[in-house]
């Protein structure tokens, strides 16, 4: 026991841990036809209408098939269990199921599986955090009251007929109503659901091509191909097995090393080699996210002519084209209208809508913001969440450009707060100083829903509380619209409004992004940044 | 030794109190957890309301933390808010971050003593300056570099390991082990080398190397056994340390164990799993801690009188 041959010892008991290692290393997940991806840990219990971030609607997106799906290359809504949706005013809707549809324990799909699903949603008592999706629906304030008791169990605007139609009334006319309902929260479900709930959550059962094996909170998911799936869009394989991963750096780096077939967020820090790493498996491709600068209008410095002017000067200050190249790399594309690109021109996307005052233009900026009586408070403070996805970056670089144009290096600070529930509390009890990081991530393809939930007065998610009685007299003339085309007019018009009142500066459309094995072929993201499941194939 | 036992149990009474208390007042200070359970809109204020109440979030700060060290004594955490139970958190994470910890202390026993005794043994020999020349870049080192090197090495380059943990078996365990064991490794060979070196020169060592024992006998029993006294405290010390600060290792090893949930708990500022997870942490220092001294009440008898 001296010299070196303690130290060999050592060596030698890692080595031959290692080899242990390296022999029980992937195997067990994958097999013949069966892909392994990588996962988050889903926020809340997985049911379809309590479900509002990616990572559990990546799940309900491969066992559940609605009455519409979004079609995973134009973001088109086409119908999937419906037969067909009639309406003779745009508020009265009877929707037509086909029929042979079942879930996969067998029970078939009818109209009641629909109707009990969206009234257990909108119900207060379940405190499902997408029970808002039920609002349009007539009798939604009996159900879901604002404040006090709730005092109807279902929805009065939801009729079965016979079990394959049911009738919707809405509370007000909403023409693009049936477009909404590919959403994963109108999801149908299974009487099981109701009679054994904890069952159900601990394994959910749906009627999309995948089925849930097993689940192991926090870890590890595997789904595998329903053979029985009554759709048109059948798995391409076996199945999927989702893998929880604490960090997306430790998903790409597993991909490489051939231990993971698909990571579908390649980190910031892996961009610059991601070609290289990954001999072109890399997909780079706009999703339906929009991220801006919104503004506190409660702060009444905020609210005037002059910082109107203000807003629009800031705009101009913001190299957005050096921004998404320098720190994105790419992967983000300045943004030029209120909408994504996903949307398309016929959904109401117009490059260029925001004009002039999208670019960047530092002299231009300077003025304008010295003729609207400079910035409010006399300092710009970006407020953003510090916790996740490397917002700091982008703020200081926004800051940067501020800076510069204004010739001032105090002009433009960020404002860290610490938590995203911290920063939504601040938000939510109206702390803004100033302008701070909204980002919209597209709940539906829809021009709509990239104006009406953000700048209709007492929206939900119009955090700044901007309210315009144009932009509001013109939303709701769209929504009353019957034709596809016209009602995109009119939201193009209300967003003009937005426009011209800079009341978001819109910064950059977010684009989703993947790496996969050389064993998959045919992986495609949709416009939600989810990667297709069921037409990867593999081997 | 029994008063002592005895005096050293009554005294966890209030480090326990006091430290849960100071957690549950930090972690509240944070602001409104339903605030961001809703993604990037606000919650509507029904559901908000609702969800507070159910979470018994709506009640004053004290009766909080009164009703949770209530449930605490029939071994009821809570729930976190995706609605698992956090003892069910705690079943699927604490044995990963045990065999991770075991795995670290034993790296820093075989290794750290053997190094340490090495070295102190041979002070001012090459090999000493070798081993203390590698301890310095161990410790000046981050964690999160040595981890990921040895990932990149390890992992992607020679495709020796798996870069990532699946199952959290004990051979999976290793890699992350010394990971996570480095620092504390460095300290442990530098402080057995100090008191090894020390004690060289006592009285004892020299009566027992005169009295003709052979020279592993005079290491192990007399040398060695007084020699460890600080080290023990250390790494007893450490166990805590080591289970609570796996954040960092278990991020980038992708190990579901403690760090990861809280971690996970703190992004969420999911209050139950945060403070649930960090009473556990408590108990296990303060357990650890009290080892160490009994241990040392064993080793030293005149602490016992002390």
């Amino acid at each position: 026991m001296r010299g070196r041959t303690p130290a060999r010892g050592a060596a030698c008991v890692i080595a031959a841990g290692l080899l242990a290692s390296a022999c029980g290393g992937s195997g067990g997940f994958g097999g013949a036809g069966v892909l392994t991806s990588s996962w988050g840990d889903p926020q809340n219990p997985l049911e379809p209408a309590n479900t509002n971030e990616v990572q559990g609607g990546k799940v309900l997106d491969m066992i559940f098939r609605g009455l519409k799906k979004y079609d995973p290359r134009t973001g088109k809504a086409q119908n999937m269990l419906a037969q067909r949706i009639d309406t003779p005013d745009s508020r009265n809707f009877t929707v037509t199921l086909k029929t042979g549809w079942k879930f996969s324990n067998g029970e078939p799909v009818t109209a009641r599986s629909f109707v009990d699903a969206w009234n257990y949603g909108a119900s207060l008592r379940n405190n499902q955090k997408n029970a808002y999706f039920f609002g349009y629906i007539e009798g939604y304030d009996k159900v879901h009251p604002d404040s006090g008791p709730q005092t109807a169990d279902t929805l009065s605007g939801l009729k079965v007929v016979d079990d394959h139609t049911f009738t919707v009334r809405l509370g007000q006319k909403f023409s693009s109503f049936p477009d909404t309902l590919g959403y994963a929260a109108y999801a149908p479900l299974p009487r099981a659901f109701f009679t054994d709930h904890a069952a159900w959550v601990s394994k959910p059962i749906g009627d999309g091509p995948y089925r849930i094996e097993s689940y192991t909170k926090g870890s590890a998911m595997t789904l595998k191909k329903w053979d029985a799936y009554h759709g048109p869009d059948p798995a391409q394989n076996a199945g999927v097995t989702l893998l929880v991963y604490t960090d997306s750096n430790t998903a790409y780096t597993d991909v490489l090393a051939g231990n993971l077939d698909l990571v579908d967020d390649v980190p910031a820090t892996q961009l610059k080699n991601v070609d290289t790493d990954l001999n072109g498996r890399y997909i780079n491709t706009p999703a339906g996210i929009l991220q801006t600068l919104a503004f506190p209008y409660y702060d009444p410095k905020w609210n005037t002519p002059g910082a109107r002017k203000v807003r629009t000067g800031l705009s101009m200050a913001i190299n957005r084209k050096q921004i998404t190249e320098t720190i994105f790399r790419g992967t983000r594309t300045p943004a030029t209208d209120w909408t994504s690109p996903v949307l398309g021109a016929a959904g109401g996307y117009r490059a260029g809508l925001c004009g002039h005052a999208c670019d960047y233009d530092p002299a231009q900026a300077k003025k304008l913001i010295q003729e609207g009586g400079g910035i409010p408070g006399g300092r710009l403070k970006i407020t953003y969440n510090a916790d996740t996805g490397s917002h700091k970056q982008w703020v200081d670089a926004v800051c940067n450009s501020i800076n510069n144009a204004l010739d001032n290096d105090q002009a433009c600070v960020g404002n860290p707060i610490g938590t995203f529930a911290d920063f939504r509390n601040q938000m939510t009890q109206h702390k803004m100083s100033g302008p701070f990081r909204a980002g919209w991530q597209m709940d539906y393809p829809l021009i709509q829903n990239f104006l009406q939930p953000l700048y209709y007065t007492g929206a939900s998610s119009n955090d700044g509380k901007w309210s315009d009685e144009q932009f509001d007299r013109l939303v709701d003339r769209a929504n009353a619209e019957t034709g596809r085309g016209a009602a995109v007019r009119l939201f193009q018009q209300a967003e003009e409004v937005v426009r011209d009142n800079m009341a978001a500066v819109p910064l950059w459309y977010q684009n989703g992004s993947a790496g996969y094995s050389a064993r998959l072929s045919h992986v495609a993201l949709n416009p939600f940044s989810v990667p297709v499941y069921n037409e990867i194939k593999v081997g | 030794m029994a008063r002592y036992v005895a005096r050293r149990l009554l005294q966890m009474i209030p480090v326990f109190i006091g430290s849960t208390l100071l957690i549950f007042l930090m972690v509240n200070v944070m602001g409104d957890p339903i605030a961001g359970l809703c993604g990037e809109r606000s919650c509507d204020p029904a559901t908000a309301a609702q969800l507070r109440r159910e979470f018994g979030l709506d009640k004053p700060l004290w009766q909080q933390y009164a009703t949770y060290m209530g449930n605490l004594f029939t071994g009821d955490f809570g729930t976190a808010f995706n609605g698992q139970k956090v003892t069910e958190l705690m079943g699927s994470a604490f044995p990963v971050t045990i065999r991770l910890t075991i795995v670290a202390i034993l790296f820093e026993i075989v290794i750290g003593v053997t190094l340490g005794v090495l070295t102190g043994l041979r002070r001012g020999r090459p090999i000493d300056t070798g081993v203390l020349l590698g301890t310095l870049v161990v410790i000046s080192v981050p964690t999160f570099v040595t981890g990921l090197l040895l990932q990149l090495l390890l992992g992607i380059k020679w495709q020796w390991i798996s870069p990532s943990v699946r199952y959290g078996s004990f051979d999976e365990l290793i890699v992350p082990g010394l990971v996570l064991a480095s620092v504390s490794l460095a300290y442990v060979t530098r402080l057995t080398r100090t008191s090894i070196a020390e004690n060289k020169r006592s009285d004892y060592v020299r009566t027992a190397v005169a009295k003709g024992l052979p020279r592993h006998r005079v290491i192990v029993r007399h040398l060695l056994r007084n020699s460890l006294i600080p080290v023990v405290t250390f790494i007893g010390a450490d166990i805590g340390a080591l289970m609570g600060g796996a954040i960092v290792t278990e991020r980038i090893f992708n190990i579901h164990g403690v760090g990861f949930q809280l971690y996970q708990g703190i992004l969420r500022q999911n209050t139950q799993t945060v403070v649930g997870f960090v009473t556990v942490l408590v108990l296990v220092f303060l357990v650890a801690n009290l080892l160490v001294d009994l241990l040392y009440a064993v080793l030293d008898p005149r602490i016992r009188y002390a």
